[in-house]
């Protein structure tokens, strides 16, 4: 019997062969969750607690008001009725400003709110008094009845009214300017001025929202017994909750758990944290010694989650005759609603991906972030993306009309080549990182794009539907994505003695299939059937350390980290078969959970994984007959510790992957449009997407993750804005006002891809999350503009607002596209509205 | 969004159902539960909080009827919007009534709603509303004192608004089959589908022995508080039904309304929209102009 | 003050249940609440997105827009009566989760009750056909295109399992 010499501490094995490809990474399993979520055995927050007391909140009716008096007298006698808290009941830190989360040295303006408002309400809908009742309908009673009187103070809404600063949303910060950035590379002004030609856009961008299905949701529960803190919330980080929690209700951190159920979306509305009610939740919960349960409604969410989109563009570009961007300068106001707790990441992402996948002679960025009285803007899948994807293709498009190049020639023109990766931007990512790009064939996605929806071919498309009176367009856009953003995930694998596989990592789900993807990376490493691999995520009782799902980042972090500690677990079992075995490790190979010798056949040396797992916990005690292999008379005599140092027992390891930066996914969209030549109507007839995220686990779920960005990217083009009022009321709070997509909205969407592994992780994969988003707008107006022959420059556009600018058009307000011969696609300038409404009173 | 406490009343007649509507019109009024569609998010919302409801779903057997007489088509208050859209003699009788049917928002909805509530409600993008104008329709109207009839023209009293009285349930809906050759369309343009319309109407075209048109009328949605009846005969009028002048129509029908902006679509538009879908329902209902009785 | 409580007798999937529920309990929370039936999901309670729908005596319905008292005595399958007999996934569940129908499962309790009861009145849908029949229904997550494939497989699946 030999002890092989077992590393200091377990290490990263990057030499251990991974198995072939004869498992189930990169195919398209079927989802383990769907077992669950398909029978309707789904554990949403709202399914849990049914016993707990019900919380609701009076929230503001007004968008900028000084609280003169809160009257609770009415309330009091409601049936089921527990309690009402306002600020004055808040005490310790939970009494204090909620966290700024993202701090950053140009956002020198900060504010954030209180859990309940602190005097002064900021916008509708700020939580002003809490009320625990036995359950909903009660506790709205009582909320009711509660008689706030208010001094109106003036509301300032849009970003016009921030910028003119004739009033200011926080009265010591008079210009509402919450930050200002500039960035740089190279001088854009000047590279404008020496330019051959320059254009000049005006770029809009209106209010969305994340708008997850589910709300939502925090169920608290104090164990007195314990003296601990159970939290489930719908959250989309709940490790970095728990260290939230703890510091505001001082708790230590190890007697708070923050357990993240099924989720029904999120879409970065719950990665913000801790939101009012995740501190409020749990504290009542504590004072009271009840459970306290509180399930966002649908109004609440619109008036009180979060926001995103809404940026305004000045553009400047500088060209030469084939459309490169000599310099680029654009500055934007980006309206970041009453607080910032999340920071400036979203107009920084703007900033900086706006560049997409061209190199540019110069550019140079300046933003302000401004306050407004209205719901805080945190990120929305894409997160300030598509913003930057937007006025980056709007750039691109109105290069190429101007100098009358094909609009994918000019892109293709600016376009950096394959041999040019790794390609520095020369500006600071949002992870605090260079922005250089890693990988990437931006010219083949390009091509590939026009390949799938028929560039070259489009002429004859356009003609045909001319002759049946149609008119129809099609539209262009590329993206960068930078995804898989630090700092670090982490999981840990286990091997039980019955030999499943548990693996847990910190980050969370919303639909995205960790359950099965992570579940695909640990069999195939570990050489085990799918079906015996579980996975946890989101629950800080099974691992603690980890920052959160968003950004596109979980399969390159938790993934990563998942195929990381599993390949620490395969090298420990094999060290320890290759001893039980009496055969070297290089010589084993794991399949469907049994070690086996190579060279020999079924009946060869082997022992199965379970095994293995025995025998790594030394055991005094054996709790069943497999465990009696692993008890000290019965295993190999030896000399030395049954645990080796540096060794710990249990077939187990955690792994950690922490990048040096992100990784860069991209894609191109194609659209073809039709807009209806009387009622100005728009349908999207095909949409097209190229998209590479490096390594792919699961093609299945990739391509549903782009499905389903393409349809929030089409409801953004053409349905969904948030309409706020003067006085700062939330017009349409509402699903029959806000509009997303139904079925009848969302073309079949047709999909090809490009693989760029990523060398920045051991899995080679990018991520796809936001991918099928980023350039909705810009593709959407791409098509519509070459459909109508006059430049977009708003979204999201209506069939009314098409109708307008129309007119506008007819009556030379709004110019005409300078199309060329040269352009293929080029089409002859549409008539003047013949409609014989024209004019009519 | 749970809605308040109400007093809850479930009639198993309409003598009890109209005598509990007096009663509770006595003590802060009632609101009557049929479908629920438009009025359980309101509740939800508390948008309004009525001192009680009055829910008549158990009167099916006296209130759930589709009859078509040789100049009416009767529809009573519990009949669904999808009995009515699926109905073959309703059909037969009446298309338009199918027609405006299938857009009211989704089959879901359909499956509960009912017809006469759609109508009751009085939802300026009610498509039922005008169906019931631009067919001469009427509401019977019952109450502890009796039943009284009103005339479409006299039902819509503003946006949400009707003439029925608080002590009053509304029993039944009939609306006069056109006599001779008639076609029917309704149109409208909506921002997905299912939704409100942005602007729509009904249209009926009759041919007379000439083969010619004798009559077209059109009742249009969301261009105003109420629906709007306009008679375009003498756009129309005289002309065959393939190559009439609809776009005379159109103008006749334009300077009729008069729509308001909201987020969804500007006055203009609206306006315009009431020149395009006149074209579009005229040309359709007279493509499809049917001798009544041959079906 | 306290309301008063109405007895409600439902049949629900096949089984008699009985809840004791002020008339203005919505039946979406006395299924998921009063009766255990958490498969029902709640996205808006004002009847547009869907997710609550359950079908009542065999037609789909928003239980968000319905108080418990107006359906007592009456049948309602939810989510969890689409399961098959033995409690694993029914033939309309399967084809979504063969087809990558469903990403956070929110909303797929209102599509699949939607979906059992088209089916079972059009066996034999068009692509367009299946579409349409979803077309009230809101999916945030997977942008519809799997759910359609769903609705034709589980068309095709209830098409192999007949009798």
């Amino acid at each position: 019997m030999t002890t092989l010499d077992a590393p200091a501490r377990p290490t990263p094995p990057e030499s251990v062969p991974v198995s072939p490809a004869a498992g189930p990474f990169g195919s398209a399993v079927l989802r383990k969750e769907d077992l669950r979520l398909a029978a309707g055995d789904g554990r949403y927050l709202d399914d849990l607690g049914q016993n707990a007391l019900a919380a609701a909140f009076l929230r503001s009716p007004h968008a900028h008001a000084r609280i003169v008096d809160i009257d609770i007298t009415g309330a009091l006698d409601v049936p089921g009725l527990v309690a009402i808290y306002t600020y004055d009941d808040l005490d310790g830190r939970v009494a204090q400003a909620l966290p700024l989360l993202i701090p950053h040295p140009a956002l020198h303006a900060p504010r954030t709110g209180y859990p309940l408002a602190n005097q002064v309400v900021h916008h509708v809908g700020e939580a002003v008094a809490m009320v625990v009742a036995a359950d909903r309908y009660a506790a709205e009673d009582a909320v009711e009845r509660i008689r706030v009187s208010w001094e109106s103070l003036p509301a300032v809404v849009g970003l016009n009214a921030a910028r003119a600063a004739e009033h200011a949303v926080h009265p010591d910060v008079p210009d509402n300017v919450a930050a200002h950035l500039v960035q740089s590379v190279g001088d854009a002004p000047a590279a404008i001025d020496a330019a051959p030609y320059t254009v000049d856009l005006e770029l809009y961008v209106e209010r969305s929202a994340s708008m997850p299905l589910e709300g939502k949701g925090v169920y608290a529960r104090w164990d007195s017994d314990d003296r601990s803190l159970r939290v489930y919330s719908s959250t989309q980080t709940s490790t970095s909750l728990r260290f939230a929690l703890a510091a505001k209700l001082a708790i230590p951190v190890d007697r708070v758990e923050v357990i993240t159920p099924d989720v029904g979306g999120g879409f970065g509305v719950k990665i913000m944290h801790p939101w009012p009610e995740e501190v409020l939740v749990p504290w009542a919960a504590i004072r009271l010694r009840r459970e306290v349960k509180w399930v966002e409604d649908r109004r609440e969410h619109f008036i009180s989650a979060a926001h995103e989109r809404a940026q305004q563009h000045t553009v400047r570009v500088g060209f030469d005759g084939d459309g490169r961007v000599l310099g680029l300068d654009v500055r934007f106001l980006h309206d970041n609603g009453a607080y910032t707790p999340y920071g400036i990441i979203v107009p920084i992402i703007s900033s900086t991906q706006l560049l997409g996948p061209y190199k540019l002679g110069a550019y140079r960025v300046e933003f302000h972030s401004l306050y407004t009285n209205t719901v805080i803007v945190t990120p929305y899948r894409g997160a300030g993306r598509a913003h930057g994807c937007f006025v980056m293709e709007r750039v691109m498009d109105a290069v190429a009309d101007h100098v009358g190049l094909d609009r994918a020639v000019v892109r293709a023109n600016n376009m950096i080549q394959p041999d040019e990766m790794p390609f520095d931007q020369g500006l600071i990512f949002q992870d605090g990182r260079p922005l250089i790009y890693d990988t990437g064939d931006f010219p083949l996605s390009l091509r590939k794009a026009l390949d799938l929806v028929d560039w070259k071919g489009f002429a004859a498309v356009r003609d045909e539907a001319q002759a049946q009176g149609r008119r129809v367009g099609i539209g262009l856009a590329t993206y960068v994505e930078g995804t898989g953003v630090g700092p670090y995930e982490g999981a840990h694998v286990r091997v039980e003695t019955t030999g499943d596989v548990v693996v847990s990592t910190g980050l969370t789900t919303q639909g995205q299939g960790h359950q099965t993807v992570f579940a695909q990376i640990a069999a195939q490493e570990l050489g085990v059937g799918l079906e015996r691999v579980s996975v946890t995520t989101g629950d800080t009782r099974r691992f603690a350390y980890g920052v959160g799902t968003f950004a596109s980042r979980a399969a390159v972090m938790s993934g990563n980290a998942v195929a990381i500690a599993a390949r620490m677990v395969r090298a420990k079992a094999l060290r320890l078969a290759a001893t039980a075995l009496a055969a070297a490790e290089s010589e084993l190979s794991i399949a469907d959970g049994v070690i086996r010798v190579r060279g020999f056949d079924q009946d060869g040396p082997h022992i199965a994984l379970a095994t293995v797992a025995v025998l790594a916990n030394p055991l005094r005690y054996a709790f069943d007959e497999e465990a009696q292999r692993a008890t000290q008379f019965a295993t190999a005599a030896s000399d030395g510790p049954p645990v080796p140092e540096g060794d710990e027992p249990g077939l187990e390891a955690t792994g950690w992957y922490s990048p040096i930066r992100s990784t860069f996914a991209n894609g191109v969209h194609a659209a073809v449009v039709e807009t209806d030549p009387e009622t100005a109507e728009i349908t999207v007839l095909r949409y097209c997407v190229v998209h590479d995220c490096g390594t792919v686990i699961n093609p299945m779920i990739v391509e549903g993750q782009v499905h389903g960005g393409v349809a929030q990217g089409i409801g953004g083009a053409l349905y969904e804005r948030i309409v706020y009022d003067e006085s700062g009321q939330l017009v349409n709070a509402s699903f029959m006002d806000f509009l997303m997509p139904y079925a009848s909205e969302v073309p079949r969407v047709e999909t090809d891809h490009v693989t760029s592994p990523s060398p920045l992780n051991p899995l080679g994969v990018k991520g796809v999350g936001e991918a099928g988003i980023i350039p909705g707008h810009a593709v959407i107006a791409s098509a519509v503009e070459d459909a109508e022959g006059f430049r977009i420059d708003r979204m999201p556009i209506s069939p009314s607002e098409l109708f307008e600018l129309r007119r506008r058009h007819a009556r030379g307000e709004v110019p005409s596209l300078r199309r060329t011969q040269s352009d293929p696609q080029s089409d002859p300038q549409p008539d003047p509205q013949s409609d014989p409404q024209e004019g009519t009173p | 969004m749970k809605p308040p406490v109400f007093d809850y009343h479930r009639p198993v007649s309409v003598a009890e159902a109209v005598a509990m509507l007096a009663a509770a019109a006595e003590r802060g009024g009632a609101k009557v539960l049929a479908g629920g569609q438009s009025l359980v998010p309101i509740l939800n919302m508390r948008l309004a909080a009525p001192a009680a409801l009055v829910d008549i779903n158990r009167l099916a057997e006296e209130l759930a009827f589709i009859e078509v007489g040789p100049d009416r088509v009767r529809v009573g208050a519990l009949t669904r919007h999808a009995q009515t859209e699926a109905s073959p003699i309703a059909f037969a009788a009446l298309p338009l009534l199918r027609q405006a049917t299938r857009q009211v928002a989704h089959p879901t909805i359909r499956n509960r709603g009912t017809t006469l509530g759609s109508i009751v409600h009085a939802d300026p993008a009610g498509e039922l509303p005008a169906v019931l104008l631009v067919l001469d329709g009427e509401v019977e109207l019952a109450s502890a004192t009796g039943t009284r009839v009103v005339p479409a023209a006299e039902f819509f009293l503003g946006p949400l608004e009707s003439a029925v009285r608080p002590d009053e349930l509304a029993v039944a809906a009939s609306f006069a089959i056109p006599p001779g050759r008639t076609g029917t369309a309704f149109v409208e343009v909506s921002r997905r589908a299912g939704d409100y319309a942005l602007c729509g109407l009904g249209l009926v075209v009759r041919l007379g022995e000439d083969d010619r048109i004798c009559s077209a009328r059109a009742a249009y949605i969301s261009v105003a508080g109420t629906p709007v009846l306009v008679d375009l005969t003498d756009a129309v009028g005289g002309q065959p039904p393939d190559g009439a002048d609809w776009a005379s129509a159109a103008v006749l029908a334009q300077a009729a309304v008069d729509p308001e902006a909201d987020i969804h679509a500007t006055a203009d538009y609206r306006r315009h929209l009431v020149g395009v879908l006149t074209g579009r329902a005229g040309r359709a209902a007279a493509a499809a102009t049917v001798l009544v009785g041959q079906s | 003050m306290t309301e008063p409580s109405y007895e409600v007798s439902l049949s629900v999937n096949g089984v008699p249940l009985t809840a004791n529920v002020p008339a203005r309990r919505l039946l979406s929370d006395t299924l998921r609440h009063e009766l255990g039936q958490t498969g029902t999901h709640v996205g808006c309670e004002h009847g547009v997105c869907g997710a609550c729908t359950v079908l009542l005596d065999g037609q789909p319905v928003r239980s968000c827009l319905l108080f418990a008292v107006t359906v007592d005595g009456q049948a309602v399958t939810t989510m969890e009566g689409c399961r098959a007999p033995d409690g694993a996934l029914g033939p309309v569940q399967r084809a979504f989760m063969e087809c990558h129908g469903l990403q956070c499962g929110f909303c797929t309790p209102g599509f699949v009750t939607t979906v059992t009861a088209f089916l079972r009145d059009n066996p034999a849908p068009t692509e367009d056909e299946a579409r349409e029949a979803i077309g009230g229904n809101l999916c945030r997550c997977t942008g519809y295109q799997n759910i359609v494939a769903s609705v034709l497989r589980a068309a095709e699946i209830l098409r192999e399992e007949s009798p």
